[in-house]
């Protein structure tokens, strides 16, 4: 729903912000009034994603304040240390919308996966998590600021997926730690919860065999897969206080997938 | 798609506050109570013209004749939300039959009848969405509530066959589960009590849950969704 700003003054870190998801929630947050502090693994993808932003910006003549790029791994606990530090440098203050879509996919069945692929999965979509969560929250409770953390799961991490038992599980994991941000977080005023799309047409979904995709299709209640913006529309209302009331929930946004 | 909204149960609590904030965007409404005093209150306090009309959701003739009136007044239907429910607790050796019937045919067969009624004009017009409101009771159970959780769960089996069934013409169904909310239904309970186990520390407010349905009846590609509003206690209970 176009013409809402009801992100006029939040600061949203948003992960994976280069593509797909993540970039379709930058663009949403800053259309809704947010700065936005893009982070993603390819700090040349982030840019992109703050000139898309910054040139609808300029065309709408809307508010908000100046989006920055920003190139981290959030695998690695140092680096998401500091990438929180810089964007609290950068902006005089922690980030009130906090939205990890910064995810991986290393595909293969259960017989014959490697432990690299494992490792990387999990290391990625769930340690990335867990390490963004917890930078996040530290910042926001030692300032005693109010928050709102949006995790992308997947629906997959609810039923499952053939070849994808890293993945899977990752994103099994997500929903669990939420949870439990949200029980631990909630008398900080610091809302968790988690987003589970479905198919969504995205750099990471284009890779899927064309087979595979078909057979999809037929799946989903609603015929079609989802696009970048119907995420999007989930996270904007998420990262608002219009789901003041809302935490520790999993959000499905799937066509009626797997419901 | 023009914007017509019938609203049952629109005259109070959660139902009322669901109209207010839809009146402000734009939408055409029916509110619909059975005290229809009451429900044109409702109506006129919300400025513009929308109309009231008065229904028991648990009569299927009540619910025809109001679809028709609201056709003919208002126009085509496209929006429905069902927040027209009841609840009398009560252990269950001690629960009275009548009550029992009650609780399932205001919350329940009611909200079957009136997604019924709706849905020839949403599959002729292409398009609709509904959420019917639940009720975290109706997921995890209380004690004292055996019935009220039996007809708030039963919506939750009912919106998903019906999202399934009606996906590809372009109709959304959904449900708000509610945990704790401020109105005449939890008016009596002990508040400072039950919020000590809630995460967010408090019970919620009407305006919060409208959010949630508005968002529900809008957001374009989830369907056969059970959305819980309730502070975090969904974790707890």
């Amino acid at each position: 729903m176009a013409s809402q700003l009801r992100l006029r003054s939040a600061l949203a870190l948003v992960t994976g912000a280069g593509s797909g998801i993540g970039r379709a929630v930058s663009a949403r947050l800053a259309r809704e009034g947010a700065t936005v502090a893009a982070c993603d693994v390819d700090g040349t993808a982030a840019q992109e994603t703050v000139r898309l932003l910054d040139g609808s910006r300029s065309e709408e003549g809307a508010p908000g304040g100046n989006h920055a790029a920003f190139q981290a791994d959030v695998s690695e606990a140092r680096a998401t240390r500091r990438l929180l530090e810089k964007v609290q440098a950068s902006f005089s203050r922690p980030p009130s919308v906090v939205v990890s879509c910064a995810g991986i996919t290393r595909d293969e069945f259960l017989l014959h996966m490697s432990e690299d692929d494992w490792d990387q999965v999990i290391d990625v979509n769930l340690k990335g998590i867990f390490l963004v969560t917890q930078a996040a929250a530290q910042a926001l409770v030692s300032s005693g600021c109010h928050g709102s953390i949006i995790n992308i799961s997947s629906i997959v991490g609810k039923v499952g997926n053939i070849g994808q038992i890293n993945y899977a599980a990752s994103k099994a994991g997500v929903i669990g730690l939420t949870q439990t941000a949200a029980r631990e977080l909630g008398r900080h005023g610091i809302r968790c919860n988690s987003v589970l799309p479905g198919f969504i047409a995205t750099p990471m979904t284009e890779k899927m065999p064309q087979k595979v995709k078909d057979k999809v299709i037929g799946m989903i209640p609603m015929g079609h897969w989802g696009n970048p913006e119907d995420v999007a529309d989930v996270v904007a209302f998420l990262a608002s206080e219009d789901s003041g009331y809302i935490t520790g929930a999993s959000v499905e946004v799937t066509g009626g997938l797997f419901m | 798609m023009n914007k017509v909204c019938a609203i049952f149960g629109g005259s109070r609590g959660i139902g009322r506050a669901v109209a207010q904030l839809m009146a402000q965007k734009g939408y055409r409404l029916a509110i619909i109570a059975r005290n229809l005093e009451v429900a044109k209150a409702a109506a006129g306090d919300l400025g513009g013209n929308h109309l009231a009309f008065s229904c028991d959701v648990a009569k299927e003739h009540d619910v025809q004749n109001t679809f028709e009136e609201m056709e003919k007044h208002l126009g085509q239907v496209n929006f429905l939300v069902n927040a027209a429910g009841i609840n009398r607790d009560s252990l269950l050796v001690r629960t009275k039959t009548e009550d029992m019937i009650s609780q399932l045919n205001t919350n329940l067969l009611g909200s079957m009848l009136t997604c019924k009624a709706a849905m020839r004009t949403m599959i002729q017009q292409q398009g609709g969405s509904i959420v019917n409101v639940g009720s975290i009771i109706g997921l995890k159970g209380n004690s004292g509530q055996s019935v009220y959780s039996a007809s708030k769960g039963g919506l939750v089996g009912f919106s998903r066959a019906l999202a399934k069934e009606v996906a590809r013409k372009k109709i959304r169904v959904n449900v708000v589960a509610p945990g704790f909310v401020h109105t005449d239904m939890t008016k009596d309970l002990k508040e400072e009590q039950l919020k000590k186990s809630i995460p967010l520390g408090r019970f919620g407010e009407t305006i919060e849950v409208a959010h949630a349905i508005v968002f529900l009846l809008e957001s374009p590609y989830i369907t056969g969704h059970v959305l819980v509003v309730d502070g975090g206690l969904q974790l707890v209970v």
